[in-house]
């Protein structure tokens, strides 16, 4: 095409949006198989290829004290070889159709996940179940995943990001369930046995409180057929999590992990907050957009784009099965650590109600969480993810459809009292993995008293 | 697995690629301006990619943060640079449209007047705290810069990382930020590409509304270098690590280039997934490595493989490095099997479909038919390229091996534990990274 344009376009003002159109949420169909097993479909035809899913209601939250680490250890070992099958040869299987298989653990739940091209549907569902209900648990797999596990462990204590976040539940949970993150410690993962991966896998990984879910280019009785046969001896009842138990630590205003001679300081700052059912939940998701969860969130415009401290900044309420953390995370450059921590400090506290939430920012987040929303439905493997959420939180079958209408209602007000009630600056834990040497002196200004000083290889 | 689109060329230069797909209200907007790291000259590298954050701070008619408006559409945006391109994109609700391009339109026409020393400096500092986070307060971080190095003549475009050197950051100054604009950032060097809910024809005249009259500058031309390695280089640096780290390199064939797709799943064969040969023996029997991976990193001029391994505790890079060249030379000795070659075929394809299911962002069909169209200057390159995955051979991928990861001619990189110089390979040279 060759056409010769002049200026034509209005710069005085940005082009308004014209009509939405509208988005046609998925639907799910919904069976439930002999053994217990919730199946979750959900059509989308738009490429040959079909996410799946396995949701398991028990992830690092169900870890017994003492034994930190074993769901994790449990999930890495569910695809190191099923029957008389090696680890290799299942791999091997997997590859031959191409699959792209994940176990992901986080503290609630445990999940393992494929996509596969939907002609490969039912060697896939074979895998999955292969995965899940038939695994080997064989004690010379054990002992080299867990030796893999203790070498990351080592690795893990050389990132800065990584030690804040471990030691950052450890203050605020203590020996609580959240208190650890999945890949647990090396004490526990030193006593743990096979036995032990037998038992949680006996008792926790179980179709009686499990969902898989299908979504893509297929159908509810096709894959309710071939599910039902690969998954037919899978039966049994999950037991309970562990009931909450220990009580959790005593505040500690500030602590730092010493690492000499770091260029940047990893920052973590929050409390204990609020569970996902909380009634508050999409004031929330408003109020936590606007203070940290976007680009344009205050706190990223004001250490990012303003001070030029950090390569980004960002706050979240982490919405768990039980009240999760607020976290506040930021690396800073080292000479910035402090003014870093009162700058976040005074948003934290600014939100609250000295500097409420105006309607424009309300307006700019709303619109950000609702025109957004489209995008999360388009490929089958976002849907699976979504539908999950359903599943984990008993979310009821027209949430999708429920989410814009509820975050439209969210006012100014209900997030300036959201975030009075559930962000309590007088509660807030900070800690800071940098260089002790540098600014030690200097966190002094703080007055949050002096530093607890905690080792990278204590938690 | 055909996609259709059409490309249009404006009188500016321009390149216009449209892929209709009505699945889901959102559309992708995706601009690649064919600059990166390959552009700059030593004493000067990091610019691109400084560049590439100033194009986020406003321009002459919308002189505030380039996220606002677009995150209030309900748009995901962001950019990136490597060393051949850079690139722009946002996903966003499909009636937002004319929003996008009003806002990309105007960075690629208007920027200069709204860029001031003020932005230039804070996000020097920003792109200083990327450079500390993602390279000098990782563990392993500094390696591509020595890998880099080695691999590459000082003279070589490709000698440098993307990030850039310290130094180099700190003596930028805007007039030469202006220059590179000037140069770089104009219609007959881009290409823009729209992948999702539209009409193809309103969106080719709006297109056309908002870029046509951008004046375009020179065309830059092509940038022709080569590289070779003239026999074995072994380095080593100390870090902030537990455990050593061997990484071995070869210079291997540009993108697209013979032997690319070859070396790509040979990587996949030799060190990626529990199924490849150096993961069986090295993590799984004899437990020498805690991890194995391996990137046929392919560019522009020249690509480069690297197989990576970290040593368990109480192993040496020695034993490493030594099972790592075996393994290589019997793969290109004896070549892969049928069923490595049949598991690869079925790799490709589902690889490919996962690619096709969404419409932008890094790696969708809107990224990727730009890829297509910037490298090669023919967007409609998905069946081919994923015929070159299919052509590939026992007898083209030994030889393949056998030919480009000669062990006479290579890098060996270790990593180790400050204070732990004994732990490196052996005759390895002690080289500063910054």
């Amino acid at each position: 095409m060759k056409r010769t344009t002049f200026e034509s376009v209005d710069r005085s003002r940005l082009p308004l949006p014209g009509p939405a159109r509208p988005l046609t949420f998925p639907s799910l169909e919904k069976s439930v198989l002999p053994n217990g097993l919730r199946l979750w479909t959900v059509r989308h035809a738009q490429v040959p290829l079909v996410a799946l899913l396995l949701l398991i209601r028990r992830g690092a939250a169900s870890d017994a004290r003492g034994k930190e680490g074993l769901a994790a250890m449990t999930a890495d070992m569910l695809d190191e070889g099923s029957g008389t099958l090696s680890a290799i040869d299942m791999h091997q299987k997997m590859a031959r159709i191409g699959v792209q298989f994940d176990t992901d653990i986080g503290s609630d739940a445990t999940v393992a996940s494929m996509t596969v091209l939907s002609r490969f549907i039912e060697p896939a569902l074979s895998l999955l179940s292969d995965v899940v209900a038939r695994p080997a648990l064989r004690e010379e797999d054990f002992a080299r995943v867990r030796q893999l596990r203790l070498h990351r462990l080592k690795q893990l204590r050389d990132m800065p990001a990584t030690v804040a976040d471990r030691a950052f539940l450890r203050l605020l949970y203590g020996e609580q369930p959240y208190g650890h993150s999945p890949i647990g410690s090396e004490a526990a993962l030193a006593s743990m046995t096979v036995d032990d991966v037998r038992g949680f896998h006996h008792t926790a990984i179980r179709p009686s409180d499990a969902t898989l879910i299908a979504v893509g280019d297929t159908d509810h009785q096709e894959i309710a057929r071939i599910a039902a046969s690969a998954f037919s001896d899978w039966i049994g009842e999950a037991q309970a999590p562990p009931a909450e138990g220990g009580s959790r630590p005593e505040r500690s205003p500030l602590t730092i992990v010493p690492r000499p001679a770091a260029p940047q300081s990893e920052l973590r700052l929050g409390h204990v907050a609020v569970p996902r059912d909380t009634p508050d939940y999409h004031a929330l998701v408003v109020g936590n957009t606007i203070l940290g969860g976007q680009f344009v969130s205050r706190i990223n415009l004001n250490l990012r784009e303003d001070k030029g401290f950090t390569y980004g900044a960002r706050t979240a309420f982490e919405f768990r099965r039980r009240p999760g953390p607020f976290v506040l995370q930021v690396g800073v450059q080292t000479a910035a650590t402090v003014p870093a921590i009162e700058e976040s400090i005074g948003e934290l506290n600014a939100i609250r109600g000295p500097r409420p939430v105006t309607p424009e920012e309300l307006s700019l987040a709303t619109a950000a969480l609702t025109r957004g929303y489209a995008r999360n439905f388009e490929t089958a493997e976002q849907i699976s993810r979504g539908a999950m959420q359903l599943a984990l939180y008993d979310l009821p079958d027209d949430y999708f459809a429920q989410f814009v209408p509820s975050i439209e209602r969210v006012t100014c007000a209900d997030v300036t009292r959201a975030m009075a009630a559930h962000l309590d600056p007088a509660r807030l834990t900070t800690l800071v993995v940098g260089d002790l040497d540098a600014i030690g002196p200097e966190l002094e200004r703080l007055a949050l008293g002096a530093p607890a000083v905690l080792g990278a290889d204590s938690f | 697995m055909t996609l259709r689109f059409s490309k249009h060329t404006l009188a500016n230069g321009l390149d216009v690629l449209l892929h209709e797909d009505r699945g889901c209200p959102i559309v992708a907007v995706n601009i690649w301006y064919h600059v990166g790291s390959k552009n700059e000259r030593p004493g000067h590298t990091g610019f691109a990619h400084l560049f590439e954050h100033l194009m986020f701070e406003g321009s002459e008619h919308h002189d505030r943060g380039y996220f606002q408006p677009l995150q209030g559409a309900g748009a995901t945006l962001n950019g990136s640079t490597n060393a051949d391109r850079t690139n722009y994109w946002e996903i966003l609700p499909s009636n937002a449209l004319e929003l996008a391009l009003w806002m990309e339109s105007d960075r690629m026409g208007h920027l200069l007047p709204a860029l001031t020393e003020a932005k230039f400096s804070n996000q020097r500092d920003v792109v200083l705290n990327e450079r500390r986070q993602n390279y000098e307060n990782r563990p392993y971080g500094l390696a591509p810069m020595a890998l880099l190095a080695a691999l590459f003549p000082a003279e070589h475009s490709y000698h440098w990382a993307t990030i850039g050197e310290v130094a180099d950051l700190h003596a930028v100054t805007l007039d030469q930020v202006h220059a590179f604009f000037r140069r770089y950032y104009h219609p007959a060097n881009a290409s823009l590409s729209l992948a999702g809910d539209f009409d193809p024809d309103d969106a080719l005249a709006l297109v056309d509304r908002y870029f046509g009259s951008i004046e375009p500058a020179e065309r830059v031309p092509p940038i022709r270098e080569t590289a070779a390695l003239p026999g074995q280089t072994r380095i080593f640096f100390e870090d902030r690590v537990e455990l050593p780290r061997l990484h071995i390199a070869w210079l291997t064939p540009h993108m697209f280039g013979d032997g690319d797709a070859d070396l790509d799943l040979a990587a996949d064969l030799l060190a990626n997934g529990k199924t490849s040969r150096l993961y069986k023996r090295l993590v799984f029997e004899e437990r020498l490595a805690t991890d194995v991976s391996a990137t046929q990193n392919s560019r522009e001029m020249a690509g480069y493989m690297q197989l990576t391994a970290t040593a368990s505790p109480g192993h040496s890079l020695a034993e490493l490095e030594r099972a790592i060249l075996e393994e290589v030379a019997k793969l290109g000795a004896e070549g892969p099997t049928d069923d490595d070659i049949q598991c690869g075929r079925v790799q490709a394809e589902a690889q490919f479909m996962f690619r096709l299911q969404t419409v932008g962002g890094f790696g969708g069909k809107s990224d990727q038919l730009n890829a297509y169209n910037v490298f090669l200057g023919d967007p409609d390159y998905f069946d081919r390229d994923l015929a070159r995955y299919h052509a590939v051979t026992k007898a083209s991928l030994s030889e393949a091996l056998r030919r480009y990861l000669d062990p006479d001619r290579r890098v060996t990189l270790s990593i180790v534990p400050q204070g732990r110089m004994d732990l490196a390979a052996a005759d390895s040279t002690q080289v500063a990274v910054v």
